[in-house]
């Protein structure tokens, strides 16, 4: 399974030790700020799932439970520097609750959201009293969020999830595709979901890595649904050459998980079943 | 640290041989697998178009540093026919089909500088470069 | 070096061993068609999984078998495509668009009897059962 890499893109311009020690700061503190707001962040994060009317076949005490785990689990993740100790919770957790009926988008949505409150909590906490460093900050910023938003997710044999949010620089773009390449052959992976929802917008050049990540995808004999796509990356995507009708697309996440198990024949009967003998 | 290495490339197994001493090059240099593999794929391309038009020339390959960056430099020589507009075949699209093609564009995009020499009747260089920051 | 070609079946099975030169690859070709031919195979495997670098030429030449196999009846796969590669190929341009491709030697046979089976059921038409 993919994982983290330890050695972050440094910048161009700035001098690349400085900057590593800097983000090696920032995820300290980030650390820190992570288990100092534990208690409230992991009741909002509770919250929302509720609210999301996610994990309802769990009862309110239960997903708080969930929730305090994999919260915990989270934050030694990202000191640690590895994520494969959350991808493998990750896994055991929707082995262990979807057979009591819980969907896997439900499984997806819950880390999703996770991802969302800490980021809106580090927003909050860096907004405040940072005026003038505010240009490096918010850089450092973004470098956080995206150490926060990429793991490759396996929820279900043979599919890979691939959330990504925030800024993806052309950098970025490549790292994912190879740890998704990798992901794909080391779960031997059918179908990928790639939701780009929370991708505000992509030049050319990552729309390029996009479509080549399709690409390569298909030739490890993979097939890709890119949920999630804006418009504005639509438009994107034909003016760099695209041809959308080739590109299965879908629009929410939930509906390309749920099309990704119809490809992997979850939700109906495998062929060798139905096909009457000769 | 320095090394350079010279490849002559008269036969199709030459071919083979530059892309394996490339890749074992850019690994001593420390690029990642999926690096070496990239800069394997470009000197491929670039070895074979040396036979297919000039018959015989020669690859060197060489690593350097750069202040806080490693590369590995390719050049490749030949005293072939040389191609006479290099802009456009640098231009033409590698089509997806993998037709017939110089391999240069596709070389070009694979490598981060890339260029071209030639005059028609005397040869062709092509001297293309990767690089990666140095961490610590 | 010569490619060892397996029969299994209605299918035949290339597996690539090492790295390969322009005139290998050429070999292959020639090899693969000529026993499709030969047994009327339904199925061509090609698996490279040994293979560390895919170019132009190697992309051409399993493209060329996939299109005179399917003349002569059969349907090709390529499997193993390592990752790296993968993503070289692609920034190189190289797709292998028109060629079914699988994971593994286990995907790729899937796949063909998947194939085979449809086509079966295509021949037969439908079954009054249904």
């Amino acid at each position: 399974m993919a994982a983290k890499g330890k050695d972050s893109p440094a910048p161009a311009q700035l001098d690349p030790q400085a900057t590593l020690e800097s983000t090696a700061m920032l995820l300290r503190e980030l650390v820190a700020h992570l288990r100092q707001n534990r208690t409230q962040l992991r009741e909002e994060w509770a919250r929302r799932i509720t609210r999301a009317q996610l994990l309802t076949a769990m009862t309110e005490e239960e997903i708080f439970a969930e929730a305090t785990s994999v919260y915990d689990n989270y934050v030694e993740a990202l000191e640690t520097g590895t994520f494969e100790a959350l991808q493998a919770y990750a896994r055991n957790l929707s082995e262990r609750i979807i057979p009591r009926g819980v969907e896997t988008h439900e499984v997806v949505g819950i880390v999703l959201l996770l991802r969302d409150v800490l980021a809106r909590s580090l927003f909050g906490k860096y907004h405040e009293g940072f005026v003038q460093e505010r240009e490096r900050i918010i850089r450092q910023q973004q470098e956080a969020i995206r150490e926060l938003s990429t793991p490759v997710l396996q929820v279900r044999e043979r599919l890979l999830i691939l959330p990504i949010i925030g800024v993806i620089d052309p950098q970025r773009a490549r790292q994912l595709t190879e740890q998704l390449l990798r992901a794909i052959r080391t779960n031997r992976a059918k179908v990928v979901v790639i939701d780009i929802t929370g991708v505000a917008a992509m030049d050319s050049n990552v729309a390029n890595h996009l479509v080549q990540t399709v690409e390569a995808s298909r030739l490890l004999g993979a097939t890709v649904i890119v949920t999630g796509l804006s418009p504005e990356i639509a438009q994107t995507l034909v003016t760099i050459g695209v041809d959308l009708s080739e590109m299965a697309t879908v629009g929410d996440l939930q509906g390309g998980i749920e099309e990704a198990e119809r490809l992997l024949g979850y939700k109906v009967l495998p062929l060798e079943e139905v096909t009457p003998k000769a | 640290m320095a090394e350079e290495l010279l490849v002559p490339i008269t036969a199709d197994v030459d071919v083979v041989s530059a892309r394996q001493k490339g890749r074992e090059l850019a690994a001593e240099a420390g690029f990642s697998s999926g690096d070496q593999t990239v800069i394997a794929a470009a000197i491929s391309e670039i070895a074979r178009n040396i036979l297919m038009y000039a018959k015989r020339g020669e690859i060197t390959l060489r690593t350097v540093m750069n202040g806080d960056l490693d590369g590995v430099i390719v050049v490749a020589r030949d005293q072939g026919p040389g191609i006479p507009d290099v802009a456009r075949a640098l231009q033409d699209g590698y089509s997806t089909s993998g037709g017939l093609g110089l391999g240069l564009p596709g070389a070009r995009r694979l490598m981060d500088d890339f260029d071209v020499v030639s005059t028609p009747g005397k040869g062709t260089t092509v001297t293309m470069k990767k690089w990666r920051r140095r961490h610590a | 070096m010569e490619v060892p070609i397996l029969k299994q079946g209605h299918y035949l099975i290339a597996s690539i061993q090492s790295a390969l030169t322009d005139a290998d690859l050429s070999q292959l070709r020639e090899a693969l068609i000529e026993r499709v031919g030969k047994y009327r195979s339904r199925g061509v495997i090609v698996d490279v999984t040994a293979l560390d670098v895919m170019d132009s030429f190697a992309v051409r030449t399993l493209r060329d078998i996939a299109h005179m196999a399917r003349l002569r009846g059969a349907e090709t796969v390529i499997v193993g495509i390592q990752p790296e590669v993968a993503f070289a190929m692609v920034q190189l341009g190289l797709t292998l668009k028109g060629v079914s491709t699988a994971l593994d030697l286990e995907e790729g046979l899937a796949f063909l009897d998947r194939q085979a089976r449809e086509r079966s059921e295509r021949v037969q038409g439908r079954n009054p059962r249904g």
